[in-house]
């Protein structure tokens, strides 16, 4: 079997009494997406938080490629190959839209110590944001202010922007979040094609949208993942079913 | 509306053609009031690189000022008195050497920035205001106690320094001197905000964890903007104090932090001449009204107000409407 390309082991955070991560092993192997779902407060921001960087975990360790990058922040992490979306769009909302992707182009593949010439002179910078925009369908609104966008094209442009940062491992943070039914369906197809370029740790509410793009799914109930496994191991598990999905699923 | 590119060429154009005009009906004064307007906004125009594009409202950027204004003091001090700076350990002389000056102005101004900016670009917001205001408050109470240079009296320079081949006594001389600088860090400025510097420092103000997830790291990025900033207003500094061949405790005061700010605000934050446009309108109030009362800053603080509740992008922003994206 392949190593993983992103995994945790035996990640522990508490906030004073709260644990709000309990002894959490998570792997991504290439070319799957791995949901993680669980109700609202299970420490799924947590989680994320500590596996890209932003939160040191208070036992446990984080690997990217088999390296442990437990000790690193998000910069370090970033530039390691984990390329993170955000629950509630963090993009710069006074830029354009091609300002915000080339952005991530900068990051990836650029220098930001230059000072004298415009960024879009630099022809590599542009066509990778370009391309980004195009992939996302995102491309005649180029020119648009961010903060001009409806909520269902900032998602989008959330995905461009991980996108050009060329990641070995993308951590998406509820993608779906406040798209309607259609747009939902749209972002579904597209994550699917994207887990051959690098896989996907899924956090999502949308249980449409994970029952249809999940390799698998973990289970994340107060800190605890109480259960791993296929979609179709999860649906049947009685466990699951109890503490999170119900009957209906 | 005027196009902003096209309004800040017809305000460079006017503030060229004010002073020539004073020129030829023998108005001396008028040409140093327009200098003292474009020194003013060669200082906002440093203060706005660092908080147009990266967002710090650095309410202490009086420490640059008065840190060109006192390069310029210190060396000019000891050139007319034929003593030397320092002796141990290497000697250093005075000069009256414009370039010379300015360079020291620059590069101690930039070091004091880096210093400071390592120091309170640890926290955001409020502190952020009140930790370099604190740092202003330093300097100025060092200089009143500096009894070498001055104190509280400052320091007199009795003839203005020189530059190579321009006859710097000459009124009109010194302004041209003065606006080819502001000209140049104008266009410095244009050209860091496209640049890719620019675009990441202006992201790292809005949203800084966001940027950190690109690998790029925002304290970083506006860390040297804060220090580009410094450069600017020191530079500043030491022109103020070659305009009026005078420095005092005055110009690291908070006072000087606030009007700095002032011009900003007055002019459009980030707007590239929002400065210009703020400073000479202050400079023009400061003569017109202070004519009339002493009391002028009332009006001031009138104007101020209706510009912060009626015009949120400054007098540039009420003349030439929101903002364009960047293309």
């Amino acid at each position: 079997m392949t190593d993983p390309v992103l995994a945790t082991y035996h990640l522990e955070k508490s906030f004073g009494a709260l644990k709000a991560t309990d002894d959490v092993s998570i792997d991504l192997y290439p070319g799957e997406i791995h949901a993680v779902i669980g109700p609202n407060g299970a420490g799924k921001s947590t989680l994320i938080a500590q596996i890209c960087g932003g939160l040191k975990p208070d036992a446990g360790r984080v690997e990217l490629l088999g390296q442990d990058v437990s000790h690193t922040d998000t910069r370090t992490r970033a530039k390691a190959g984990i390329g993170r979306t955000f629950q509630i769009s963090a993009l710069a909302m006074e830029d354009t839209v091609l300002q915000n992707v080339l952005l991530g182009a900068l990051g990836a593949g650029g220098s930001p110590w230059r000072f004298l010439r415009p960024i879009l002179s630099d022809r590599a910078l542009r066509d990778a944001a370009t391309q980004a925009l195009v992939r996302v369908g995102l491309q005649d609104h180029a020119a648009t202010l961010t903060s001009q966008l409806s909520h269902g094209q900032r998602r989008q442009l959330e995905v461009a922007v991980a996108l050009t940062l060329k990641p070995k491992a993308f951590v998406m943070d509820e993608p779906m979040a406040g798209l309607g039914a259609e747009g939902s369906k749209t972002l579904t197809g597209f994550l699917d094609g994207l887990r051959t370029e690098a896989p996907i740790l899924l956090v999502e509410h949308d249980m449409d949208a994970v029952f249809a793009l999940a390799d698998r799914i973990s289970v994340l109930v107060y800190g605890k993942i109480i259960e791993t496994g296929t979609v179709a191991q999860i649906r049947a598990s009685k466990t699951v079913r109890e503490a999170y999905l119900g009957d209906g699923a | 509306m005027i196009r902003e590119s096209n309004l800040n060429a017809l305000v460079l154009i006017l503030l060229l053609a004010v002073p020539l005009w004073a020129v030829f009906n023998d108005e001396p004064f008028t040409i140093t009031l327009a200098t003292r307007a474009v020194i003013f906004a060669l200082a906002a125009v440093g203060l706005n690189i660092a908080l147009g594009l990266g967002g710090l409202v650095s309410f202490g950027h009086a420490v640059f000022f008065g840190i060109g204004g006192y390069a310029m003091g210190i060396f000019a001090h000891h050139a007319q008195t034929y003593t030397p700076v320092m002796e141990v350990p290497f000697l250093i002389e005075g000069t009256k050497s414009m370039p010379v000056i300015w360079l020291v102005a620059m590069v101690t101004s930039g070091f004091a920035a880096l210093l400071i900016g390592l120091l309170s670009l640890r926290t955001a917001g409020v502190y952020f205001i009140m930790i370099t205001l604190a740092f202003g408050q330093m300097l100025y109470y060092f200089s009143i106690s500096w009894a070498t240079y001055g104190g509280e009296d400052g320091l007199s320079i009795y003839v203005r320094n020189e530059f190579p081949g321009v006859n710097t006594l000459v009124p009109i001389n010194f302004f041209a001197i003065c606006f080819v600088i502001l000209c140049l860090v104008v266009l410095l400025n244009a050209l860091l905000a496209k640049s890719p510097f620019g675009l990441a420092l202006n992201a790292a103000r809005q949203t800084p964890q966001r940027v950190q997830t690109f690998g790029l790291d925002p304290t970083r990025l506006k860390l040297l903007a804060f220090i580009i900033s410094g450069v600017v207003t020191g530079l500043a500094g030491a022109l103020f104090a070659d305009l009026n061949r005078f420095v005092s405790p005055t110009m690291f005061s908070w006072q000087m932090s606030g009007e700095i700010m002032i011009f900003i605000i007055l002019g459009g934050v980030a707007r590239l001449c929002g400065p210009i446009v703020g400073a000479v309108t202050f400079v023009m109030l400061e003569h017109f009204l202070g004519g009339l009362s002493d009391y002028w800053h009332i009006y001031l603080g009138a104007l101020l107000l209706i510009v912060v509740l009626f015009a949120r992008g400054g007098l540039v922003g009420l003349i030439s409407g929101r903002e364009i994206a960047h293309d």
